[in-house]
């Protein structure tokens, strides 16, 4: 695995080209995707990450500058050889009845089945396998139309997976999904950047995952150049924070992840042992007040929450009695 | 297996349509006819059976499968249940052309000191007309990327054609607006024996056509940017769905009045029959089931003694509980 530049821009401005005139939403972009990595689209809403996608996917001209995919510019491209190289999991939903899992994950094999669309043995092989990368193999025989948000998802990156092509786009595969499954979804396109030495690169608004899991991240604003690297180093060098950090978000140095930032207005002096101080405190955060070493006195153990000599069996209790304390 | 029954079913259905008619002819004499034991092939009843009945069970098969092809297209196109070869304005155009030839023309058309009258100057009406709409779509299909967009554009193209209609009707002589009535009416007879190779060849190149666009329509299931990223040239696809969709509807309206219903409701049938999203099967099951719903229709118009249903009476009767299913079983599942 050589993590090569699969994907690449040179001067790249995205947006809308209307008549002589055109609406930029992006400009100046000059980056990279590696294969073998993870890259995640962070951005807020309306900073021109789907534009960037399309872009990116050769459904918008650029405004001006150039997109080259495995070696060779987007536009010397022709729709069928393309097809080869990218796929694409999009966020639009289209309706599919009476169409069994294993039929739209076939739809994958287009680009090499012959003239019917049906598909040979080695098709065939392909898309099981493809259904069996992403956990979906006993669902096969389902119609689309009866998976759930999360099985649907994975049936169209299953398609995307039959596509066989190594750059994969997706557009924010993780929204709609409960949390257990998003944390599921960017799991498995960590393992198939990993593994199977695609070039990933997917939009999300998923922040807390995405720093976790992302080899590179590029952030996108409004305005501003994008920035590019890992999420490390970003955060080290203040980027993450300039991006997205705004009243009552804070990015928390010691973990590399955002953090809600509460404002408090007494304290307490807790102490204890975890994971009964760390629960403690970040119930007393969200009553806004501050743990530290001022204030009465909180021990936290197993054997439950001693405020200022009173025991407490719960969090809840514990609550009760700080206010009481902190009133008299 | 399915296959095998809708066979079977629309092999009796065309015989059946051999079989009666508004004239009582005994089964004996038709059989002896077909076989050709009998040189009653030349008397009145051979004149009815090989002249009219004939051409006209081959009519309603290949008409009903061309609807019901066309439908099937439209209705993936445009990834719409509703979608039909009326709604995209093609039948208003052949209606527009004809009701120009038997309500302004009063029935014949003459160019350079050169007179075509009666169904020639009708047929002549529709294809013109049909493709002059067609043209309009094409052309309006290269900026309208949407295909939503492009629907409704057929849509108002086929309300401006209906108020002009209304304009010449208003217009035109009594004994006009009643051939154009009767045209509007729809039916099977109005293909010869002469023209039905004509009829016949259009009919099957339309369908050719569109059995080539079966693995595209399966990709464009998927929506356009996803068949895009297939490899799919949508701008292609589309003109060439308009193309074959142009041809079977043309055709078959030119020679058969506009018929309602065929191509919005039995591609519903279809789907139900073979509960699948292949259109592998699909185009096969349309081609069996359409050509079976124009037999049926037909034998419908021409069951009751000594009158001729019109065909447009008939085939909403079919169509109507279809359609409302559809609608119903959309609702449930939302």
């Amino acid at each position: 695995m050589d993590n090569r530049i699969t994907v690449e821009t040179c001067d790249l401005t995205t947006g809308y080209r209307r008549h002589s005139s055109a609406r930029i939403v992006t400009g100046n972009i000059n980056a990279s995707l590696r294969s073998g990595e993870l890259t995640c689209l962070l951005g807020p809403n309306g900073a021109g990450k789907s534009t960037l996608l399309k872009t990116l996917s050769g459904f918008l001209p650029p405004v001006s500058g150039s997109v080259e995919v495995c070696g060779r510019p987007l536009r010397d491209y022709r729709d069928r050889e393309l097809a080869r190289v990218l796929g694409v999991v999009l966020t639009e939903r289209p309706v599919l009845d009476n169409m069994t899992v294993a039929e739209l994950v076939t739809l994958g094999r287009s680009p090499y089945t012959g003239f019917w669309g049906r598909g040979n043995a080695e098709d065939k092989a392909v898309v099981s396998r493809s259904l069996e990368l992403v956990g979906i193999s006993r669902m096969a025989h389902r119609l689309v139309s009866t998976l759930s948000d999360g099985e649907r998802q994975k049936a169209m990156i299953a398609k995307a997976l039959a596509q066989a092509t190594p750059v994969i786009f997706l557009d924010e595969p993780t929204a709609f999904l409960d949390y257990p499954s998003k944390v599921e979804m960017m799991r498995l396109l960590h393992h198939l950047a990993h593994t199977h030495d695609k070039t990933i690169f997917l939009s999300t608004h998923d922040l807390d995952l995405a720093l976790q899991l992302a080899d590179k991240v590029w952030l996108v604003a409004k305005d501003t150049e994008p920035v590019t690297g890992t999420p490390e180093d970003l955060a080290l060098s203040g980027r993450l924070s300039e991006f997205f950090c705004r009243d009552g978000v804070r990015f928390d140095a010691a973990t590399g992840l955002f953090a809600l930032d509460m404002p408090t207005s007494t304290s307490v002096c807790l102490t204890g042992e975890a994971p009964f101080v760390t629960m403690a405190a970040k119930a007393l955060l969200r009553n806004g007040i501050l743990p530290s070493a001022f204030g009465p006195a909180i021990k936290a153990t197993e054997s439950g929450f001693d405020v200022d000599g009173r025991i407490c069996g719960s969090i809840d209790q514990m609550l009760h009695t700080v206010k009481d304390v902190l009133q008299q | 297996m399915k296959f095998v029954w809708l066979l079977l079913l629309t092999a009796a259905l065309f015989l059946l349509n051999l079989f009666i008619g508004s004239v009582d002819i005994p089964a004996r004499e038709v059989m002896a006819i077909l076989t050709g034991t009998d040189t009653g092939a030349e008397g009145p009843y051979g004149f009815i059976v090989v002249g009219s009945r004939l051409p006209q069970a081959v009519t309603a098969l290949l008409a009903g499968a061309a609807l019901t092809v066309s439908g099937l297209m439209l209705q993936t196109a445009f990834r719409n249940p509703l979608a039909g070869p009326s709604i995209l304005g093609i039948t208003s155009g052949a209606s527009l052309g004809v009701a120009l030839v038997m309500l302004l023309l009063g029935g014949s058309v003459s160019a350079a000191g050169f007179t075509i009258g009666g169904n020639l100057a009708v047929l002549a009406g529709a294809i013109a007309g049909s493709i002059a709409v067609m043209g309009v779509l094409l052309l309006l299909s290269v900026w309208l990327k949407n295909g939503l967009m492009l629907l409704i554009a057929g849509i108002m193209v086929g309300y401006l054609t209906s108020s002009v209609i209304m304009l010449l009707n208003y217009m035109a002589s009594a004994e006009g607006v009643q051939s154009y009535t009767m045209w509007g009416m729809g039916n099977f007879n109005g293909v010869s024996l002469t023209q039905l190779p004509f009829f016949s060849t259009t009919v099957a190149a339309g369908l050719l056509l569109a059995v080539l666009l079966v693995k595209p329509l399966n990709i464009i299931l998927l929506g356009e940017n996803y068949a895009r990223n297939l490899g799919v040239s949508m701008q292609r696809v589309r003109n060439m769905l308009l193309g074959a969709t142009g041809i079977l509807t043309a055709v078959v309206t030119a020679f058969c009045g506009p018929i309602s219903f065929i191509g919005l409701a039995v591609p519903h049938i279809v789907r139900m029959i073979f509960r699948s999203a292949d259109h592998r099967i699909l185009m096969a099951g349309c081609i069996i089931t359409g050509g079976c719903t124009g037999l049926l229709c037909n034998l419908i118009c021409v069951v009751p003694a000594d009158i001729i249903l019109p065909l447009n009476g008939v085939t909403p009767l079919i169509g109507v509980p279809v359609i409302l299913y559809v609608i119903l079983k959309e609702r449930i599942h939302r």
